[in-house]
């Protein structure tokens, strides 16, 4: 493919590893039975487990497993023996005071994610994890640096995560944003996860460096927890180009963890790395190795749904047209399947990806029959109806799921027959005689203005009733007659 | 110590009388510097005197454990559990441990159903 | 030494409604209150829950229910092993008055099997020590002699159970914490197959390695009480997925045809007291006499036995006393910011051996160290596991000296290393996995008792119980 539009000044480049925490979607905890729910009193999902109560011990959620295997399979990743291990280190968020990770032995290895735009960026790992309470700092505006104390509330401490962690294989921004649009579609499309982002069930920290072309990548810096897709391309840009400015200045950009200020737009020192982040790692004695079968990956398999990419593949193999962006809508959207069927049924491919793209982003839509929507298209391809009451007839069918035609025909949308047409384009070239002889001889952008000329008085004349298409072609025919 | 091969000869040959005599702490490699990073770590605060008398102790401890450090022991797996299991799991019930209260009467400092802490400086890793 | 039924006994005679458990109770309560004030085995006597306990389980036999199989027994509870309610402590100011929201397993299987808990016991702070000279709220002495230690680190159950303040008591092992403290006061104590108890709600010392087991005055008392705790427990996931043990039963076969071994590198050791080294032969006879194959083998690796394990468990337990930070639970000393509260609280809370051992397992782990330090440790496993299984092809239990001496003095062993010595013999079997016993056989010329140390593969309690009943039938 070509190379990515950066907006980088010219002979620079960046370079981003994304890593992606989401919540899995299980009814407890990762290794307690305390329930896994968002917005409940402070504290109230907790037990002696997640509070690290002396003489408490883990017990792993199987459902969690199974998760995480099922969103390592979806990603192409290899799916091997792994060790849960103990990362030590002092925050009051975390009831332990160390966090169960994986860490050399992970879940899942070795993966890729192919992005709509034909990118493929690999997948280093993904590895099960537990989340860590939640902090509110008190006075001083909630900023940590002024407040007079703090409280910790571990409800969310020990929900199960997983890590994706991407190889550095994007290039820009909108190729970051891709992916993550991308890997949320597989985890709400498996089951994973309900990923959502603003409330923090699927959170992207973004590992960002460049460099001058040519030159070895410099210092990369972390930005933590980036909450929407707009922030994310804004950080990652806003990174880039103060990494540039400091080289460009000479000086030298020091690795640290940032975060980003979407009010500001801008990214800030949040952390520098030390020689202090010694997390001191060892295999979690609490808990024995996974060690999932070849059968268990089979059957992990088998109940993987169609993921968006081979359905995107489907769909535009349908279609038949260069549509990747109208395609990879409809997947998003999960009218693939209504667009797939329409067209296997006989309707205009283009006509119907329209009408997903532009008037099915509605409540309700994954009701729309294929039968419906191929019926509706094809009036629309007869010349029954026009585009605006094609759309408004759809909208009648998302509502109410009644059959098209009978929809049009309460609405009064008997078609303008192509005779009736003529006549009104008739009557409308007589009444403007000046325009139209502008029209018939002028060039090429006299005749794109004149065309809108004609069309809103045909329109006028018919009350909407028109095919704007249909209307258009008849105007050039008798125009070049 | 080993004469570098690793094999089983090798480790017989060099092991070392059982709870060999011991004369008292041995000052080893390990600085003063070194054990208060380590105190650090381990969020101690060390007096000067606990300083000193740590490091040698902890020293004479790592030299104890110097015959370990220096097994060639590339071959060997480690052994993390005793009793070799696997997939050990629970099914993804839930159930209300129901001790809240019992727990955040008794915490040093609570407000709002929450645990109370002074001011946290800095963010978590 | 107090004359102590035993908890068969006892139990029988409750369930028969012959004896009121009331009565056996007020009787050991009386015990404790005219001698632990000496000797100090207890952290806390709950005489009025105790109390009330008993007249549930006599109230139960009148109306005809089986309150099970230790009816009325009076146990001691080490106060590393949480009770609802009841505070726990770890023998640490930094838990000086917590109570756990919640019983562990071996608790609620002890009520379950109508034993009754008379207090929690001293320890040295988390379990670390040999002595339980390192309890923050002072030592237990010896009952044979108290300018003495008990040996630890389940020194006051130890204690508690040579006192006849209780006929049984629950231990925690980690590196011989029942096994030494049991051969210094005279008693059985047992430390089982890793997993073979669940450890849930005990407070974790080294994770890898803790095990809870059982003390008692003869060996039949021991496996009763280990038959009541042991067996699967869901909440732990390195608990062993077996019913619990079956050991009464075959506890008299004897021991004829059986193929015992002494470990050559535990009792020709320098550091092995010649006492102690002599009544181990004398063991060896006893049950060549009772018809035991007897042959010396060699388990090459536990001479790294200590150094291995001196790494492994402190590296545990620096991660697994990194919770006590002051902000959910015990101690906490105020300070400006939270990290400074840490460092207050920690420091003011954990008494030196624990902070010498936090130190030593922080060091081991961190940066730069993993390799050399834990991770060859855990190869060092494979090592002592892979010659305890040769060992094992030739002999069905293993024999050594519990410990290399008879009790010290109050004060003897002011050196860490010194002191860590004192756990050659029983280490191995923690870093193995393997279930140990130890019985009382004999004194050494300072008429204090020695222990003599039965080891057996993974899940070979039933056939190390049977030996030890044979050395304990050898004994007079």
């Amino acid at each position: 493919m070509s190379a990515a539009a950066t907006g980088l000044p010219e002979g620079w480049g960046m370079v981003i590893g994304l890593e992606v925490h989401c919540e899995l979607a299980t009814e407890t905890k990762l290794f307690c039975c305390c329930p896994n729910s968002f917005g409940d009193q402070p504290n109230a999902n907790t037990c002696p487990t997640c509070l690290g109560l002396p003489g408490s011990l883990p017990v792993l959620n199987e459902r969690a497993v199974e998760l995480a295997m099922r969103v390592g399979r979806a990603l192409a990743c290899d799916v091997r023996r792994s060790v849960f291990a103990r990362k030590n280190y002092f925050y009051p968020d975390q009831p332990k005071v160390y966090q169960v990770s994986q860490y050399d032995l992970p879940t899942n290895e070795h993966g890729h994610l192919d992005l709509p735009s034909g990118l493929r960026v690999g997948i280093t790992r993904a590895h099960i994890e537990e989340d860590t309470g939640k902090l509110t700092h008190v006075g001083g505006g909630g900023r940590i640096h002024d407040a007079s104390h703090s409280l910790v509330d571990y409800n969310r401490a020990g929900v199960p995560l997983v890590e994706i962690v991407s190889e550095a294989d994007m290039r820009s921004s909108d190729q970051a944003r891709e992916y993550v649009a991308e890997l949320r579609s597989i985890l709400l499309a498996t089951g994973v996860s309900d990923a959502k982002m603003e409330e923090g069930s699927m959170r992207v920290d973004a590992n960002v460096s460049v460099h001058r072309e040519g030159e070895p990548w410099g210092t990369r810096c972390e930005i933590k927890n980036l909450n929407s897709l707009r922030s994310l391309g804004r950080a990652i840009d806003h990174e880039a180009l103060r990494q540039i400015d400091l080289l460009d200045a000479g000086d030298t950009v020091r690795q640290e963890t940032r975060h980003w200020d979407e009010a500001s737009g801008r990214t800030g020192t949040l952390r520098v790395k030390e020689d202090a982040d010694d997390y001191r790692y060892f295999p979690e004695p609490d808990l024995v190795p996974l060690e999932p079968s070849a059968e268990d990956i089979r059957r992990i398999d088998a109940a993987l749904p169609v993921l968006p990419a081979a359905r995107r593949a489907a769909l535009a193999g349908a279609a038949g047209a260069p549509t990747i962006g109208a395609v990879a809508i409809a997947v998003e959207r999960d009218l693939d399947t209504l667009a797939l069927e329409a067209i296997t049924a006989g309707a205009d491919p283009a006509r119907v990806l329209t009408h997903v793209e532009h008037n099915l982003a509605v409540e309700g839509a994954q009701r729309v029959s294929a039968a419906h929507l191929a019926a509706l298209v094809q009036m629309e391809t007869r010349g029954e109806l026009t585009a605006t009451q094609a759309k408004a007839t759809l909208a009648e069918v998302v509502a109410t799921g009644d059959d098209p035609a009978a929809i049009a025909k309460a609405k009064g949308y008997e078609a303008m027959g192509a005779d009736a047409l003529e006549t009104l384009v008739d009557g409308v070239i007589a009444a403007h005689p000046g325009e139209w002889e502008q029209f018939r001889t002028g060039d090429d952008k006299a005749k794109g203005k004149l065309t809108g000329f004609f069309m809103g008085k045909v329109m006028q004349a018919s009350k909407g009733q028109a095919d704007g298409k249909a209307a258009t072609a008849l105007l050039r025919a008798k125009a070049s007659a | 110590m080993p004469a570098g091969d690793g094999s089983e000869a090798a480790l017989l040959a060099a092991r070392r009388p059982l709870a060999r005599p011991y004369d008292g702490p041995r000052m080893a490699s390990l600085s003063r510097d070194e054990v208060a990073h380590v105190a650090r770590l381990a969020r101690l605060q060390l007096s000067e005197e606990q300083l000193d008398t740590f490091t040698p102790q902890l020293a004479a401890i790592l030299e104890h454990a110097a015959d370990v450090e220096a097994l060639d022991l590339a071959d060997v797996p480690a052994t993390s559990h005793p009793y070799p299991l696997k997939n050990v799991w629970r099914p993804d019930v839930p159930r209300d441990a129901g001790i809240r209260e019992a727990v955040l009467d008794q915490a040093p400092d609570a407000e709002a159903g929450m645990f109370r802490v002074p001011p946290v400086l800095g963010e978590a890793p | 030494m107090s004359p102590v039924d035993t908890a068969r006994s006892t139990a029988a005679a409750v369930r028969a409604g012959e004896r009121s458990a009331r009565s056996v109770v007020e009787a050991h309560l009386g015990a404790i209150g005219e001698r632990d004030g000496e000797l100090h085995a207890f952290n806390l006597v709950t005489a009025d829950a105790a109390l009330a306990h008993a007249d549930e389980i006599d109230a139960q036999v009148a109306a005809g229910h089986d309150p099970g199989p230790l009816a009325g027994v009076p146990i001691a509870v080490k106060d590393n092993l949480c009770t609802a309610g009841v505070p726990t402590t770890c023998s640490s100011k930094i838990l000086d008055g917590w109570r756990p929201p919640y019983d562990a397993t071996v608790v609620q299987r002890l009520r379950a099997a109508g034993a009754v808990s008379v207090g929690k016991t001293n320890l040295d702070e988390f379990a670390m020590g040999s002595s339980t000279e390192n309890s923050a709220f002072g030592p237990t002495r010896n009952p044979h002699d108290t300018s003495r230690v008990p040996g630890g680190s389940s020194g006051g159950s130890a204690a508690a159970v040579a006192a006849g303040f209780a006929p049984l008591a629950l231990g925690s092992d980690t590196g011989g914490s029942i096994r030494q403290p049991a051969a210094f006061c005279g008693i059985v104590g047992a430390k089982p197959t890793y997993g073979a108890v669940s450890r849930y709600g005990l407070v974790a010392f080294a994770s890898s390695l803790d095990q809870i087991g059982p003390f008692a005055t003869d060996v039949a008392d021991a496996a009763l009480l280990l038959e009541v705790i042991s067996g699967h427990d869901p909440l732990d996931s390195t608990s062993i997925p077996k019913p619990p043990l079956s050991l009464s039963s075959t506890l008299q076969q004897g021991v004829e045809g059986l193929r015992v071994g002494v470990v050559k590198e535990l009792l020709d050791a320098e550091g092995i007291h010649p006492d102690v080294a002599s009544r181990t032969r004398a063991a060896l006879e006893a049950l060549e006499g009772a018809g035991a194959k007897i042959e010396e083998v060699s388990v090459p690796a536990v001479i790294y036995g200590l150094s291995a394990y001196y790494l492994i468990a402190p590296a545990e337990a620096s991660s697994n006393l990194a919770r006590y930070d002051g902000v959910r639970y015990g101690l906490r000393v105020d300070a400006p910011t939270t990290g400074e509260m840490y460092d207050r609280t920690r420091t003011a809370g954990f008494g030196a051996e624990v902070e010498r051992r936090i130190m030593l397992g922080t060091y081991a782990l961190s940066a730069g160290y993993y390799d050399a330090y834990y991770g060859k440790a855990q190869k060092v496993r494979t090592l002592i596991i892979r010659d305890f299984e040769a060992a094992y092809e030739r002999c069905d239990v293993l024999l050594s000296p519990t410990a290399p001496t008879t009790a010290f003095e109050l004060g003897a062993k002011a050196d860490p290393l010194a002191m860590y010595l004192n756990d050659v013999c029983t280490i191995p079997s923690n870093l193995a996995g393997h279930p140990a016993i130890s019985v009382p056989f004999g004194s050494g010329d300072d008429g204090l008792p020695v222990g003599v140390q039965i080891m057996a593969p993974a899940m070979g309690e039933a056939t190390m119980f049977r030996v030890a009943a044979a050395l304990e039938g050898a004994r007079a």
